[in-house]
């Protein structure tokens, strides 16, 4: 089933403040087979503010979405500065396009990412790919 | 660096249990990457790595290549190949090598190429480094 239509162009509530510990910032490069010690975080760790706010998009009902049926099809990253130890991020994501191709949702989705101040610090910019539901339950 | 540059290339390897410990960290859950009955089902040809994850290892590249974290100001590709996470005791190598394609007074625009095996699993990856 395609995605609700009216879609494109809707920005969603920026997500709850997320405060970067050094914990969570080890965590990460830990699982990238990095490791951390003090200064700016690895380059794709604002992807998981970003991803909180995909993860709303993806599990309001109304929009219907298939989380497992979604494929990353794109990411883009530009950033203004470092993300660091104490910031407080929140995301703020648009849906700028919204396409139908081969029975695939093809879902273009922009997530301003801001600090305590609501100063910007990274736009994240992924393409997220709804695969057609073919009879199969997961 | 200079425009034409090739930049040392670097190995990664990749394994289940890597898929995983990245979805704890990223919070990415999606149960692709790590239930080969759920991804099969949607059409996948089995379990499949993170695309972030496998950008994540091309980010660490270019960490290592500016000599220092914190210079990278731009980021993007397209995830046009999956990469299978083997559920066995081994690892898939994945390969980052990358090229100087411009330098100006502030910026360095960086080319990649992000491979496994002989196949390119990131469509046009590029950076901006601040020079």
């Amino acid at each position: 089933m395609p995605v609700d239509a009216s879609l494109a162009g809707r920005t969603f509530p920026p997500t709850a403040p997320y405060t970067v510990t050094e914990e969570r910032v080890r965590e990460f490069a830990a699982a990238t087979g990095s490791s951390y010690d003090g200064g700016p975080a690895p380059v794709t760790f604002p992807i998981v503010v970003a991803f909180g706010a995909m993860t709303a998009l993806m599990e309001d009902p109304d929009v219907g979405i298939s989380l497992h049926r979604v494929v990353h099809g794109e990411q883009r990253f530009t950033y203004t500065r470092p993300v660091t130890v104490g910031d407080e991020l929140s995301a703020a994501l648009t849906v700028d396009t919204l396409r139908q191709i081969g029975g695939a949702d093809i879902i273009g989705t922009r997530s301003e990412i801001t600090d305590a101040e609501g100063k910007p610090v990274c736009t994240a910019f992924a393409t997220l790919v709804h695969r057609a539901d073919e009879g199969g339950t997961p | 660096m200079q425009t034409g540059d090739t930049l040392p290339e670097q190995t990664f390897t990749v394994t289940r249990a890597d898929l995983v410990r990245y979805a704890g960290a990223s919070g990415d859950r999606n149960p692709i990457h790590w239930s080969e009955r759920v991804a099969t089902s949607v059409g996948l040809p089995g379990v499949i790595a993170h695309g972030m994850f496998i950008m994540a290892l091309a980010a660490r590249s270019l960490d290592t290549w500016a000599g220092a974290p914190g210079k990278v100001r731009e980021l993007s590709c397209k995830f046009t190949k999956p990469v299978v996470g083997p559920d066995d005791d081994r690892w898939v190598a994945v390969r980052v090598a990358g090229t100087v394609t411009q330098v100006t007074d502030d910026a360095v625009h960086i080319s990649l190429e992000v491979t496994c095996g002989d196949e390119k699993v990131l469509g046009a990856p590029k950076a901006v480094l601040l020079g």
